[in-house]
């Protein structure tokens, strides 16, 4: 009957094209662009390495543990080496003599890596307006998303990934890495 | 007659060296001339009072007043539960004041944050060198006269 919708069973384009080839069954096939697929893979796979180094990491543990669950959001894995992560949290106070180290541990990480400022004294130093703190890491390294809070609730840590997922699948992503000549 | 208290002990076994004495919220002060700093301490420890624990060492820059700074050390009594806080003077031209490193061994790292962020020098120190600011760090921070915005970086910072 014209006009009429019925269900698709799959048969029904069958020897249109040619008549050896099958089209495949409705709903097996999804169109996207390359660079939004990379996103979205790669916005579920976040692991993490925290460089915890003040009572932030407090929060750190219950924001990764059972009762909040960042593997909920796919960043559940914790890689202890900078070579396998690609978010570096950066929790804590960073010291004028702890800067060098941060600022390796980046270069270390390949890329693609975001990087996630973790509480008010990694953001700007927070209280410690004074010799010895860095005032914000932002003056060391590029830094992806600042989650505010002294410390932060892991419901906000939470807020702050969602942030950084929302980033990366909106991300131009170079998915065959270029050489990047300086 | 009332028991002898180990002030009166101090300045009864030092009467040269000990300046004055006071009671404050229970605790006992003694301020001592720094030159019998060893000798009394090691009184403490090996005396009657059994002064056995060395609790803390700081320093208090007093700016703008003289004598500058004033060494205080704080001992603690394991057998019969007390503190005992024993100070010392510093004039400003003159930081020196003997080690406690050959009576207690955790007197090394005290002495050392003092020497670093206050640039009290300790004769007789094993290891005196910085332990909290990295080489190359100029200036004593926690005197009253480093100044408030003054930031020495490692390594480049952006603006």
């Amino acid at each position: 009957m014209p006009g009429k919708k019925v269900p698709s069973n799959g048969t029904e384009g069958v020897g249109v094209l040619s008549p050896e080839r099958k089209r495949p069954q409705a709903g097996a096939f999804i169109t996207t662009q390359f660079n939004s697929l990379l996103g979205w893979a790669r916005k579920f796979s976040l692991f993490h390495y925290p460089f915890v180094t003040a009572c932030c990491g407090m929060e750190y543990m219950s924001a990764a543990c059972a009762h909040f669950d960042i593997d909920r959001f796919g960043a559940g894995w914790t890689r202890f080496s900078p070579r396998q992560s690609d978010m570096l949290l950066v929790v804590g106070t960073i010291t004028q003599k702890e800067a060098p180290v941060l600022r390796t541990v980046y270069e270390q990480m390949t890329e693609p890596k975001w990087v996630v400022a973790f509480g008010t004294c990694a953001v700007s130093g927070g209280i410690y307006d004074n010799y010895a703190v860095v005032q914000g890491i932002d003056q060391i390294i590029p830094v992806d998303v600042y989650i505010p809070g002294c410390p932060p609730r892991p419901e906000t840590v939470l807020d702050g990934l969602l942030k950084l997922q929302e980033k990366i699948q909106n991300q131009g992503h170079d998915w065959r890495w270029r050489k990047r000549r300086s | 007659m009332e028991k002898e208290t180990i002030l009166d002990l101090l300045r009864r076994e030092f009467p040269d060296a000990v300046r004055e004495t006071s009671v404050s919220l229970g605790d006992e002060i003694v301020v001592i001339e720094k030159e019998a700093l060893l000798p009394i301490a090691g009184f403490l420890r090996d005396g009657p009072g059994e002064f056995k624990m060395l609790l803390d060492l700081t320093c208090v820059d007093y700016f703008g007043r003289k004598p500058r700074f004033e060494m205080v050390y704080h001992f603690f009594s394991l057998s019969e539960n007390r503190r005992l806080r024993v100070k010392a003077a510093l004039e400003e031209g003159d930081l020196r004041i003997a080690s406690l490193t050959p009576l207690w061994k955790n007197a090394n790292w005290l002495e050392r944050e003092v020497y670093d962020l206050f640039g009290v020098n300790f004769e007789g120190h094993p290891d005196l060198r910085r332990i909290f600011m990295y080489d190359g760090f100029e200036g004593y921070p926690l005197r009253k006269d480093y100044p408030l915005r003054r930031r020495q970086p490692l390594i480049r910072l952006k603006e």
